[in-house]
């Protein structure tokens, strides 16, 4: 069976720009698919929820097989998904970093890897990462957050090139800090200090981002692929 | 799952690869065939979409998820896709893996 709604994959759902990003797609008529670590406690019609660790080979491989069996299809992914910890390095214990590279830059290669096989069927396929602004403010405190991102953005001007004869775009979408889970508890201080250094001084915003997202999947932006787009002017 | 069923997969993947870029059939197919590598008729970006294909087809015959992934993969003499028994074989292992 193929679906006849565009099919979207959406990682880390269950709460911040993921969740968010689900009720803007399911409210435009996408069918949404989307995983996180731990189920969710919300549903909205039109959104699969898969509990999926996205550095976990055969758990995204399962997902993957799930989506095909279902829709036949995968247009969109958004890899979303990402932890932070903001701390002095010399703090940082090693296990921390292990699990934020397995889980931003491991767990995109993963998404994108298996994401590509599903579109590779339809030669069509729209993959957006997300960064973040921590990696060229060079933000301290952020080093390895910004790190795996950094990791991020080489891997979306790398694989841009590789999946581009499969019909793939692959960009990067980096938001400025907006009120989520990731930000909260950061000194206000901080934050302002972060603002400082964008062109445009406020927090920003879940529409900021899927603004951003809405032109990268276009169907007319089949010609605009190994970009990062980095919101507030940072 | 029998390896010629394998065998079967990796060769009917192979076909049409060879159809999609349009390069002739050879007149013989066995298990020493030569896919890729010296010798090999297919470029990388063909071994990519063929072993893309060959993961499906196992998914859709024998209902396990397989990666094909491998370090080896580009090496021109030692890939595991460098010829139709070669990757039997290792499609074989991988699946006695899951199983």
């Amino acid at each position: 069976m193929i679906a006849d709604q565009p099919v979207m994959l959406i990682t880390g759902t269950r709460k911040g720009i993921g969740k968010y990003l689900v009720e803007y797609y399911t409210d435009r008529g996408y069918l949404v698919e989307g995983c996180s670590r731990e189920a969710a406690d919300w549903s909205v019609p039109g959104y699969h929820h898969h509990c999926t660790d996205v550095a976990d080979e055969k758990g995204v491989m399962a997902m993957m097989a799930s989506i095909r069996e279902r829709h036949g299809r995968l247009d969109i992914l958004i890899n979303n998904a990402g932890i932070a910890s903001m701390n002095h390095c010399l703090l940082t214990p090693l296990a921390t970093a292990e699990r934020i590279f397995r889980t931003n830059a491991l767990g995109s290669f993963l998404l994108i890897r298996e994401s590509a096989k599903v579109m590779k069927v339809r030669t069509y396929g729209r993959i957006v990462n997300l960064g973040t602004v921590a990696t060229p403010l060079k933000l301290e405190g952020e080093s390895m957050y910004a790190a795996s991102k950094a990791a991020v953005e080489s891997m979306t001007r790398i694989l841009a090139r590789e999946l581009a004869p499969l019909g793939i775009t692959v960009n990067l979408v980096g938001p400025t800090p907006i009120e989520t889970d990731l930000i909260r508890g950061v000194p206000k201080q901080k934050i302002q200090a972060i603002l400082d250094q964008l062109a445009i001084k406020r927090l920003g915003n879940f529409a900021d981002v899927s603004n951003a997202i809405d032109f990268f999947i276009r169907p007319e932006s089949d010609y605009i692929t190994a970009q990062i787009l980095y919101l507030g002017g940072a | 799952m029998s390896n010629e069923a394998i065998q079967s997969i990796v060769t009917t993947c192979y076909l049409s690869i060879l159809d999609v870029r349009g390069i002739p059939h050879p007149p013989e197919i066995n298990r020493d065939t030569l896919m890729f590598g010296e010798g090999g008729p297919i470029d990388s970006m063909g071994i990519v979409m063929m072993v893309v294909d060959v993961e499906e087809a196992v998914r859709a015959k024998f209902g396990q998820t397989v990666s094909l992934a491998d370090d080896r993969a580009m090496s021109q003499r030692n890939s595991p896709y460098r010829s139709i028994g070669s990757l039997t074989d290792y499609i074989a292992a991988q699946l006695d893996g899951v199983s």
